[in-house]
């Protein structure tokens, strides 16, 4: 595996135009003549597909739910960043530039996360064009607000329901193109392998969810934009059906994968309530603009929140991060949180909890002002926990939220298997070790909309791609692999159900591949793994038929693909032997406690190359250089 | 708690389906309605019988996949809820929950509690979008739009598709669905130039779809887990009837010519 990031000679600041220049590209009249599938209609792969139909191209497009609307970014609550200076207070492409490298702990490429800053103003343009109807002041101008710690009000949002916003005007651009007859939609349709032929990727194998069919489709090129795989952990943010199966599948074709372990631990979601738990809720982390976080002086107190006078709470964000206070970084606040917890000083029910307080919010802006901002994520809170957040401090609790991680990709966001591109979060891309709040949206629209479809053209014009079809023996031998792995999940016939092999699974992920690891544990649990694997291959229970609609088999695949990259994940996280971003190792702390990153030893991006099963995969990196935003200790003191 | 559940189970699309009688034992109130029936499909699988299907996805009220109707009301008994967010506190020990799928002839049963709902996205895909292909956009704030319009378009724009709708309505109609599109389009100034071809288009394939027509009873906006208004109707009806007249009177111009 040979890995060349392709980055455009030149400085930062004309990277990507020079780039754009000097790319192939393909004549208007041959566009039609070829085809592209794209996997998932997220933000990214929505964005995608419509603007490569609107070019010319023939796609189909698909994706697991009953309409491409369902995707998973619909739940994204607090904004999309961009680097527009609306506010005029000192934003520019350059400072996003840096606070992404920073935020990402050094771990990025930088010229990739220019060019998502200078993308990030067209995004906004764009999305305005389609009716996206943003949050406005009474001018009628957009409105922005500060989000995650940024000190400059760069976040744009629509309520508290920007993701859905976004997703419906990339749905309603691809839906414009479905009509149009330019791109087949698959609905209700599961990716389950990767063709390869002749070294280039050339179409997939699915399982239609409602036949139980599996059956090819073939293309000159595939992109992936299936989303990123915090379902490991069983309990996450994410919605229920989010996987690892698309990229886990391509990478066992061949496609590198990168820094697995670099997951992100959300500090605001409600905490778990019980066994019966299926995933957990995010609370907006724009709550943290006005919530103040605490816990009680004294361990294991457990009065009301209300009786317990302000001397005798610890407001521990203010305390330890004076000039960050309630507002620094996730993966900071997370790990401060758990500290909390794990010396004894949680709330709650089960102890695994912090306040988030609203009283002197409600005090300083009024009740009807607190609600305004926040209304919808109260209620939301209400319906969830039964409590008033008007009256009692929210709890709230980190959860596994977002994953840097994934497979690599190089400048034009192509993986290491030509013609195979990744967007979104599925890649590795732009946020290092550690993603900054409202920059995932930012991402996934940046490749959707303004780079794939330029680069894609690049790949196409300059590659000599043969006539395949789908009689081709490849994709039969893959088809045959895919309908007898389902068979043979059907006839194992056990007694336990995928879902309490899930659950088992993400506990052990979550104990010890969380939110802090160290090397006994790590170790431990790539020897647990797969004993793991091999008890659900023995006794896993799945009922029903491979040939109709049977959502216990479509689960039992996806877990199965978590049991293969659980093991990834852990070996990455032990080898990395360094604390940075999300990524915390027990033995590389400060003396107060804070992460200590290593940049003589792990400047790179670990890329893993399968080797078959049972067999350890082989490492390679891609060492980082930061010519422009020079690595520092980062401090939210 | 433990509940009596009479749920619909029907094999396939063609299949005749009928009510099946199962119980929920140790369900927690803290769980949620989808969280109940988890633990009831584990009990089923690890009895060796198939689980009941039902959509679902984000698990938080905004991708619209559940559906489910719960004692005759889409999404159960609370306003502004989906069946995701529903929570078993609701209920009392010992309650019987009859559980049955949307029934509307456009959104036929494909199994259990699953219906395809796809004439929803047929029907944006014939208008309900601004035509607008990535990279021609002007600078967003050259365009400015009050907050009062910016704020009624969000709150239509805010449909889930989920089809609540269509299933509290005695006439299967879409219009709450349809409307919500067209107003959020047709309030924004970025909508005007395709307001009347986008209401006609919508509107003609929500009649090819075999959604009912709609008598005003205002079951949609009661059972909308996102609160749209039935006025919203009352403006998709003026933007219909004036794009049927502009239809009229740009035919007859062609006529003339
Ligand atoms: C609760 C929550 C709130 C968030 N809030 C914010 C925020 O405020 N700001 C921000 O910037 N980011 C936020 N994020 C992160 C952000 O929403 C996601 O990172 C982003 O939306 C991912 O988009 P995507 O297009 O890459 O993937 P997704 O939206 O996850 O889409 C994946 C697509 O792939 C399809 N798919 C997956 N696997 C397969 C398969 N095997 N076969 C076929 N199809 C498949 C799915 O059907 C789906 O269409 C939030 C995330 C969560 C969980
Ligand atoms: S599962 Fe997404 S709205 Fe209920």
């Amino acid at each position: 595996m040979k890995l060349d990031a392709k980055i455009p000679g030149g400085p930062i600041e004309t990277k990507w135009d020079r780039h754009r220049f000097d790319m192939k590209l393909v004549n208007p009249a041959n566009k039609r003549k070829f085809s592209v599938i794209v996997v998932g209609t997220g933000l990214a792969g929505a964005s995608a597909a419509a603007s490569m139909a609107e070019l010319g191209y023939q796609v189909s497009a698909f994706c697991f739910q009953d309409s491409p609307r369902r995707a998973h970014s619909i739940a994204a609550q607090g904004g999309i960043n961009a680097a527009k200076n609306y506010q005029n207070d000192g934003d520019s492409i350059w400072r996003l530039f840096y606070d992404t490298v920073k935020g990402g702990d050094y771990r990025a490429r930088e010229a990739n996360v220019y060019r998502l800053a200078q993308s990030s103003v067209q995004i906004i343009d764009q999305c305005v064009a389609q009716g996206v109807p943003f949050a406005r002041e009474y001018g009628g101008l957009l409105a922005n607000r500060s989000f995650g710690g940024a000190q400059v009000s760069r976040t744009f949002y629509a309520r508290g329901q920007t993701g859905q916003q976004l997703l419906l005007g990339a749905y309603q651009a691809l839906a414009r193109q479905i009509g149009l007859g330019r791109v087949t939609m698959h609905p209700r349709t599961e990716m389950l392998d990767l063709v390869v032929i002749d070294g280039q990727a050339r179409g997939i194998v699915v399982r239609d969810l409602v036949s139980g069919e599996i059956r090819s489709h073939a293309a000159d090129v595939v992109v992936l934009a299936t989303g990123g795989y915090s379902n490991i952990f069983y309990l996450s943010t994410n919605a229920k059906g989010c996987n690892v199966t698309a990229i886990w599948r391509a990478h066992r074709r061949g496609a590198g994968f990168a820094n697995p372990c670099f997951t992100q631990i959300h500090p605001t979601c409600i905490p778990v309530a019980g066994e019966h738990q299926s995933k957990l809720t995010l609370m907006s982390e724009s709550l943290r603009n006005d919530g103040r976080i605490w816990v009680p002086k004294k361990a294991g107190d457990s009065r009301p929140a209300d009786q317990i006078p302000d001397a005798e709470r610890d407001y521990y964000l203010e305390r330890r991060y004076p000039a960050f206070g309630n507002l620094v970084p996730r993966d900071v606040a997370s790990r401060a949180a758990k500290e909390r917890c794990d010396s004894g000083f949680g709330v709650g029910p089960t102890k695994l909890g912090v306040f988030l307080d609203f009283r002197d919010a409600i005090k300083r802006l009024s009740e009807p002002v607190v609600a305004d901002r926040y209304g919808n994520l109260f209620q939301m809170y209400e319906q969830i926990t039964g409590e008033n957040p008007y009256k009692v401090p929210m709890r709230i609790f980190p959860a596994p939220h977002y994953t840097m991680g994934g497979l690599w990709v190089d400048y034009n966001l192509m993986s290491t298997i030509p013609g195979l591109h990744v967007l979104g979060e599925a890649n590795f891309s732009d946020h290092g070790a550690n993603r900054l709040g409202a920059s995932a949206l930012m991402q996934g629209l940046a490749d959707g909309y303004f780079v794939i479809p330029y680069t894609i053209g690049h790949y196409l014009a300059s590659t000599p791609i043969p006539k395949v079809d789908t009689g081709h023996a490849e994709f039969k031998r893959v088809e045959a692999e895919a309908n007898a792995r389902n068979r043979s999940l059907l006839a194992i016939k056990g007694k336990r159900t995928v879902d309490s092999f899930h659950r088992e699974l993400g506990r052990l992920m979550w104990d010890n591949v969380g939110m802090s690891r160290n090397r006994a544990d790590l170790e431990k649990t790539l020897a647990r793994v797969p004993e793991l694997r091999e008890e659900f291959w023995k006794n896993v229970a799945v009922e029903g038929s491979a040939d109709d609609l049977n959502q216990s088999l479509e689960k039992a695949g996806r877990v199965a693909d978590f049991f293969e990259f659980g093991e990834l994940i852990t070996r990455d996280a032990l080898e990395r032997a360094e604390s940075c971003g999300g990524h915390f190792r027990e033995e590389f702390q400060t003396e107060d406690g804070e992460a200590r990153r290593d940049d003589e030893n792990f400047c790179h991006s670990t890329v893993w190359e399968w080797q078959g099963p049972g067999k350890a995969p082989v490492q390679h990196r891609e060492p980082l250089s930061f010519e422009y935003v020079k690595p520092s200790q980062r401090s939210y003191k | 708690m433990r509940l009596t559940l009479k749920v619909w189970r029907q094999a396939g699309r063609s299949a005749r389906g009928g009510f099946q009688e199962v119980v929920a034992e140790g369900v927690s109130p803290d769980s949620s309605f989808l969280e109940m029936l988890d633990g009831v499909n584990e009990k089923l699988e690890a009895e060796g019988r198939e689980p009941i299907a039902f959509d679902h996805d984000c698990r938080e009220g905004i991708c619209g996949s559940c559906s489910l109707m719960i004692n005759g009301h889409p999404h159960g008994p609370d306003d502004g809820v989906t069946t995701c967010q529903l929570h078993m506190r609701r209920y009392r020990d010992g309650d019987t929950i009859v559980i049955e799928p949307w029934r509307a002839r456009a959104f036929p049963v494909i199994k259990d509690l699953i219906v395809d709902r796809s004439a929803f996205d047929r029907i944006i895909q014939v208008g309900g979008f601004v035509s607008v292909n990535t990279g021609s956009a002007q600078d967003a704030n050259n365009l400015p739009i009050g907050k009062e319009v910016a704020d009624l378009a969000m709150d239509t724009a805010a449909c889930i598709g989920c089809g609540a709708c269509v299933a509290a309505c005695p006439n299967a109609s879409a219009m709450l669905f349809v409307s919500a599109k067209a107003a959020h389009l047709g309030r924004l100034p970025q909508g005007q130039p395709e307001r009347h071809a986008r209401t006609r288009r919508m509107v003609a394939q929500m009649d090819t779809e075999g959604f009912g027509g709609c008598t005003n009873h205002g079951e949609c906006e009661a059972a909308c887990p996102k609160e749209i208004k039935m006025w919203n109707i009352s403006f998709l009806n003026r933007d219909f009837l004036q794009a049927s007249l502009s239809e009229r009177s740009a035919s007859q111009r062609a006529g003339d010519g």
